[in-house]
């Protein structure tokens, strides 16, 4: 547990000092966000309309963008390897920087994502649940993202590889995410689709250190 | 223990190779066969629907194939698992020798249901459940094929798609349950209601004939893929010379 607590600890200070890993994301999602409206000849209808699939493909292009410094800068600085040989088995150590990912990027955008939903004309009662569904949503993507990141380490171009093997899996957390925030938008409950969004964070939590785990393994045989 | 022998000797590349060379023979004739009666009885045979004329035929290529799509992802997500708990390295080549025969099965299910939806449905493509699930299963299959080509080394290519594969297994009901959800549109399943299925046996007994052809045939492409994987692999092996009779 104090090994946990020391990465988690290591990972958020690896954060603070190159800021730009997560700033240059959230200046995409907001560019993301400002290109939409731009496409389409906005009245404020069909705006709203689209604001939680908008928001949501915002979301997941720019958490892919985050993903490759989850293992990268170990890797290439070697502290992979000493992580390896560490008696805290591996899919600890795996959980631990993906929680410390999570907690970092997922934090950025929960409060990202209710600034661009006012511009983007979403009505003001959904707020709060753009709040939850962004943060359970996005424990989904982190953990299913760190599997991706730990099967394309050493690749050199993983950018496209690593958006083809994990936006097909995005599918059911933008269906749900953005269904939660279209039912509030109407005013109709989105406890449904949020009970969901937590179901599908708690299977990922389950399954995605061991996978990535393995995947790392496979790496270093 | 002993009734593993057979197990472990499949295992082995040699025994597999020469086992495989039969197999392919004994699930390709027979998938010949059934599919030579499947289509004529299917489409010479069977009366035309009442409601939907000459169209229905598709069918014939159409259940198959996608009834593949998800048989092959299954059975890589089971290779998958093997290769990756017990390390066998055929189970890593069923893998991505499966991927791009999964993927191709997915193409022409998706193909002939667009065909299908013309004149049923008048356009080519609605945003159904079933249609736009089966379309992210060939993104799967795709994600395979890539990951497992991505390396130099082979062998770390199809361990990564093992993994790959597995995940996706999990993820497949998911995000089948969520586009259902979403929307739906695609009829009924007609063949699943084994007391009394709404279509009638002159139509039935030809589909599955194709079905049981296809699989057959995916069985027989499927050994000659993995013998041809074997070959490429261990092609400076002395058991791979022997068998070929030069050694």
């Amino acid at each position: 547990m104090t090994a946990m607590a020391a990465l988690i600890r290591r990972e958020f200070r690896l954060l603070w000092r190159r800021r730009a890993g997560l700033t240059q994301p959230l200046i995409f999602f907001a560019l993301v966000c400002l290109l939409g409206p731009l496409g389409v000849n906005p009245g404020p209808n069909l705006l709203a309309a689209m604001a939680p699939a908008l928001l949501w493909l915002a979301v997941l292009l720019a958490s892919l963008l985050t993903l490759d410094r989850i293992f990268r800068d170990d890797v290439e600085s070697g502290v992979m390897e000493v992580l390896l040989l560490s008696p805290l088995p591996l899919w600890m150590t795996v959980l631990a920087k993906a929680l410390a990912h999570y907690l970092a990027v997922g934090g950025v955008f929960v409060v990202a994502a209710p600034l661009a939903a006012v511009v983007l004309g979403a009505p003001p009662a959904s707020m709060l649940v753009i709040c939850i569904s962004v943060a359970l949503g996005a424990l989904s993507l982190t953990m299913l993202g760190t599997v991706g990141a730990a099967l394309t380490v050493g690749q050199h171009n993983a950018g496209a590889l690593l958006a083809i093997l994990l936006l097909p899996l995005y599918v059911p957390v933008l269906i749900f995410g953005a269904g939660a925030i279209q039912a509030a938008g109407q005013g109709l409950p989105a406890a449904g689709p949020l009970y969901l969004l937590a179901a599908m964070a708690v299977l990922h939590l389950t399954i995605a250190p061991p996978a990535a785990a393995a995947a790392l393994r496979i790496a270093y045989d | 223990m002993s009734n593993w022998v057979w197990f472990h000797r499949l295992a082995s590349p040699p025994s597999f190779y020469r086992t495989a060379g039969k197999l392919q023979w004994w699930f390709g004739v027979p998938a010949a066969l059934l599919m030579a009666y499947g289509l004529y009885g299917g489409l010479v045979l069977a009366p035309a629907d009442y409601q939907q004329g000459e169209a229905f035929r598709i069918i014939y290529v159409h259940v198959p194939s996608a009834w593949l799509s998800l048989f092959v992802y299954t059975s890589m997500a089971v290779a998958g698992g093997v290769a990756l708990i017990w390390r066998m390295k055929l189970a890593e080549i069923y893998v991505t020798a499966a991927a791009p025969l999964g993927a191709s099965f997915t193409a022409l299910a998706l193909v002939t249901g667009m065909l299908w939806g013309k004149p049923m449905w008048g356009t080519y493509w609605v945003w159904d459940a079933r249609l736009t699930s089966e379309l992210i299963l060939l993104f799967l299959y795709l994600g395979v094929m890539a990951l497992g080509g991505a390396w130099d080394d082979p062998r770390r290519g199809a361990r990564a798609a093992s993994v790959l594969a597995v995940v996706g297994v999990i993820n497949v009901p998911i995000v089948h349950y969520s586009v259902e959800w979403w929307n739906s549109l695609h009829q009924g399943p007609t063949v699943t209601k084994f007391d009394q299925p709404s279509i009638a046996a002159e139509m039935l007994w030809p589909l599955l004939a194709m079905a049981l052809g296809f699989t057959l045939y995916f069985a027989a492409v499927q050994c000659t893929r993995m013998r041809a994987a074997l070959i490429d692999r261990d092609r400076d092996a002395r058991w791979l010379k022997q068998a070929w009779g030069r050694a």
